[in-house]
């Protein structure tokens, strides 16, 4: 942990019966840490494999119907972007972004031998590791390592959830899950908890159970300040009563308030569509589309929405063809969604998938998922992305 | 805090398995660790029993498809691969819930403990149910035995063959995954093998298969035959002669050693300890009961650094709790989504290299949750948390977990969870008998936690209910597990 022994120390000598914020953490609620054209990031997971190509779909390509006999989404159901391109009919809101020049797509991305299991393909796209190694800290989690040496900002990475994601577990700063923040609020508030953190003396020593105190600290005295932090500039936009609608309801209050919060993190799923996926993926891009539009009014009407970028990943796209249940099966390369009003490249960034040129029935990927970090990490978040991937990407120029 | 001598009987308990019992805690003050550690020992010295939960109808359609004389997968129509398919995840819960309960109750202390070290270090995932069961009886079967004969058997067996592909390894069409993953993880660890090792280890694999019963199956006709050279050895290899190769160096011995040691003494490793270690288990042809031995006798072993140094992994917690007070919890299902929501569950490991355990544990949420449980369990207050998906697991099929329980008569939101308990107390509580009341905290506090614990009895006294030494008792008792210096062993 990057706190220093010193100020760790003060927690312990700072007991009184009531509980008291560490001085480490207090530091930054004074003064707005936010500088004004902060950076922020957003990152969608769409867990269990989206079907890129139901997402993205070639309308004039007849591979694509011919191996979707069923499944095919056909050419005047797609919302067009162009002669070629089509968006599935459920993203209504992202045919706008499209139309007003704040979507990018990214099609073709993967990775060096794909891995076709949920668990091993998300573990490879979360902590930004090659298919042969495994890795125990995630990509954003280990940005926070890079960015908070010398500093305790524990707040500097949210995830929207009741459970962390390994991609931001880093091996010494861990981001912060929270359902929203009333109810983290709620239970790091026990009076209890506060006394035993309160009475704690640091051993002195690297004790595991330092460690332990260390993270307590952190989360109730961020449990406080993000939850005076959402009350601060609470999002006053409608939203959809679903949950990423409330999720980035959430994020959104956050934003405008004076948080440290550089990067969060939310998760829409399963789109593990094996069966059932045509009421599945509609279902879920409703949701998915509704929430992000009142996410994008509401920046807008903020004056924020130029230093928000959200991006889209899912695990692995589907293969080719259909399958014989109404679904489709797990494949390989998919495309990302850029969404933000800084964007430096619009639309189809690049070409749309060759279905000429396949790899035994799964699309080939041209860009490396990593690459797409490097380039967010180094142009959005300012930060060492040679360091925090542990190799040189090339920076792609969508932002 | 004193090394007293019930501290350290406190900390061979916990090492060699998942803590003291309610009904053990007043033995330990007087007798010594060699005495102790014999008992231990002996209590692990019989063959496990075969833990065996799979639904009868399951069992029913193979024992129709054996007498039939049907092994391959596509013998099973598509509607019984659907109905193995769905009826396994049910099983692999009950499963889970099974081992748990043997790693609460049994005496067999240290097999289970040692299992569940194997458990994670042959870490795989597979959604049948008997080829579940079949590792999982193997593991136990040999968990203090030899690491050679456990290395072959978990290599053969159903759910690390189709896990890591070897179904797949054909002459001409090799498949890597078993071949590397045995070496980087399994045996020897990076750095001690070439990626031409692994492809000439593929080719020996060739043929290794399993049928569908589970059964191991060499496919002479699917093995590549030709001649091999792996790590400087040549000749017309198999499988079985590249584990022995595998065997023979004195990595294997070093990277097991080093990992039992993080997992049964230290997450900071003593390399020199380690060295040791790993010699002797060479040198003893990879037996593992006396390498366990060898760290359970030895002095270092009860260094004040290596005593309440190590997180408990969530099952560990959870089996620590309930081992400690006895417990009925009448919505069993609800420690699978405490297993889920603390990041281990049981038969679902994050990847092949297991848990990496340690700090790995613990983030805030994850802290937050595991202070609160106690308290759950004794108020039968309920918590709303949601774990995430597991598309793997559930195969595409929502509500992997029961629907949130319905809570009547208590006024509150429901949605939550609750964790239905009636704790036992009777046996805790006699411990305590003849303890001066003022005494009471510091010895609660001795008998529960391994490391002196930060809280003050003042703050203690205001959160225990004073109204009869019974209820203080208790509540001072589930107060200090609610502590980060419980989450320590």
């Amino acid at each position: 942990m990057l706190i220093k022994r010193k100020q760790f120390i003060q927690v312990g000598s700072l007991a009184t019966a009531s509980f008291m914020l560490p001085k480490f953490l207090k530091a930054f609620e004074k003064s707005a840490m936010v500088p004004s054209g902060n950076k922020v990031l957003v990152v969608l997971q769409m867990s269990g494999g989206n079907d890129g190509l139901n997402t993205v779909i070639p309308i004039r390509n007849d591979i694509y119907y011919k191996t979707r006999p069923k499944l095919g989404i056909e050419k005047d159901k797609a919302l067009t972007l162009n002669d070629e391109v089509g968006l599935h009919p459920a993203l209504t809101g992202f045919k706008e972004l499209f139309d007003d020049g704040s979507l990018g797509i990214m099609n073709s991305v993967g990775y060096p031998n794909p891995d076709r299991s949920h668990f091993r393909s998300m573990d490879i796209w979360q902590t930004a590791s090659d298919s042969k190694s495994y890795v125990y800290t995630g990509w954003l989690g280990r940005y926070l390592d890079a960015q908070c040496r010398g500093c305790d900002k524990p707040t500097q990475a949210l995830e929207i959830d009741d459970v962390l994601s390994l991609a931001l577990k880093g091996d010494q700063m861990k981001g912060i899950a929270l359902k929203d923040p009333q109810r983290l609020y709620n239970t790091s508030h026990q009076k209890y908890f506060k006394e035993v953190l309160a009475d704690h003396k640091s051993t002195g020593s690297e004790q595991p159970v330092d460690y332990l105190y260390k993270t307590m600290a952190a989360t109730l005295s961020s449990a406080d300040y993000i939850f005076q932090q959402s009350k601060l500039r609470p999002s006053s936009q409608p939203y959809p009563k679903t949950g990423l609608g409330k999720s980035l309801q959430t994020i959104a209050s956050l934003i405008f308030s004076d948080i440290n919060t550089k990067v969060y993190y939310v998760s829409l799923g399963s789109f593990d569509t094996h069966v059932n996926q045509q009421n599945e993926q509609q279902r879920l891009f409703t949701e998915m589309s509704d929430a992000v539009k009142s996410f994008v009014a509401d920046l807008k009407s903020n004056n924020r929405f130029q230093d928000v970028l959200l991006m889209t990943f899912s695990e692995f796209g589907r293969r080719v063809s259909q399958n014989a249940s109404g679904g489709t099966d797990h494949g390989t390369a998919n495309n990302m969604f850029l969404v933000s009003g800084g964007l430096k490249q619009k639309g189809l960034i690049n070409e749309m998938t060759d279905l000429n040129d396949l790899d035994e029935g799964d699309l080939r990927y041209k860009v490396d998922f990593k690459e797409v970090y490097a380039t967010v990490l180094n142009k959005w978040l300012g930060a060492d992305d040679r360091n925090i991937l542990g190799k040189n990407f090339s920076y792609l120029d969508f932002i | 805090m004193a090394i007293t001598n019930q501290l350290k009987n406190q900390h061979l308990m916990w090492r060699t398995g998942f803590g003291p019992k309610a009904e053990d805690v007043r033995q330990l003050s007087a007798i010594s660790q060699k005495a102790l550690l014999k008992s231990v020992l002996k209590a692990s010295s019989q063959s496990p029993n075969y833990i065996n939960v799979a639904s009868e109808e399951l069992k029913g359609m193979m024992m129709d498809m054996t007498d039939a004389g049907k092994t391959k997968k596509k013998d099973l129509s598509e509607d019984d691969r659907k109905f193995l398919r769905k009826q396994s995840d049910k099983d692999i819960r009950k499963l889970n819930l099974a081992w748990l309960s043997e790693m609460v109750n049994t005496n067999a202390q240290l097999n289970e403990k040692m299992s569940l070290f194997w458990h994670g270090h042959f870490a795989s995932r597979n959604n049948n149910i008997f080829y579940q069961q079949m590792l999982l009886d193997a593991i136990r079967r040999n968990a203090l035995g030899n690491f050679a004969d456990l290395l072959r058997e978990v290599s053969k067996s159903a759910t690390m063959i189709n896990f890591l592909n070897n179904n797949q390894n054909k002459k001409n069409h090799p498949n890597e995954n078993f071949a590397r993953e045995v070496m980087e993880l399994f045996t020897i660890g990076r750095g001690n093998y070439t990626e031409q090792d692994v492809k000439e280890a593929a080719r020996a694999f060739t043929g290794w298969g399993t049928n569908l019963q589970g059964e191991f199956e060499f496919r002479k006709q699917q093995h590549d035959d030709g001649s091999k050279t792996i790590l400087g050895k040549t000749g017309n290899f198999d499988g079985d002669d590249v584990l022995n190769i595998l065997l023979q160096q004195k990595e294997t011995a070093h990277l097991i050693s080093k990992k039992i040691y993080r997992f049964f003494v230290n997450d900071t490793v003593d390399e020199q300890k380690a060295a040791w270690l790993g010699n002797k288990f060479y040198q003893s042809n990879y037996d593992i009961k006396s390498l366990m031995e060898d760290i359970f006798t030895s002095d270092w072993f009860y260094d004040p650094k290596n005593i309440g140094a190590k997180i408990k992994s969530p099952i560990e917690l959870i089996a620590g709790i309930r081992r400690m007070l006895p417990m009925k919890i009448e919505n069993e299902d609800v420690q699978l989504l405490i297993q889920s929501l603390l990041g281990q569950v049981l038969f679902n490991p994050p990847n092949v290299a297991g848990w990496p355990g340690g700090t790995n544990w613990i983030d805030s949420s994850s802290l937050m949750f595991r202070l609160r449980i106690p308290q759950i369990m004794y108020d039968a207050d309920e918590f709303e948390m949601k774990p995430k998906d597991d598309d793997d697991q559930m195969m595409g099929v929502k509500e992997a977990f029961p629907a949130a329980v319905k809570i009547k008569g208590l006024g509150k939101v429901s949605g939550g969870q609750m964790i239905k308990t009636e704790i036992f107390w009777n046996d805790y509580i006699k411990k305590f008998d003849g303890v001066q009341k003022e005494k009471l905290i510091p010895e609660i506090s001795r008998t529960v936690l391994q490391t002196p614990v930060s809280v003050s009895e003042d703050v203690l006294k205001r959160y225990t209910d004073a109204n009869s030494r019974d209820y203080f008792i208790k509540t001072a008792t589930i107060q200090l597990m609610s502590t980060p210096e419980y989450q320590l062993c």
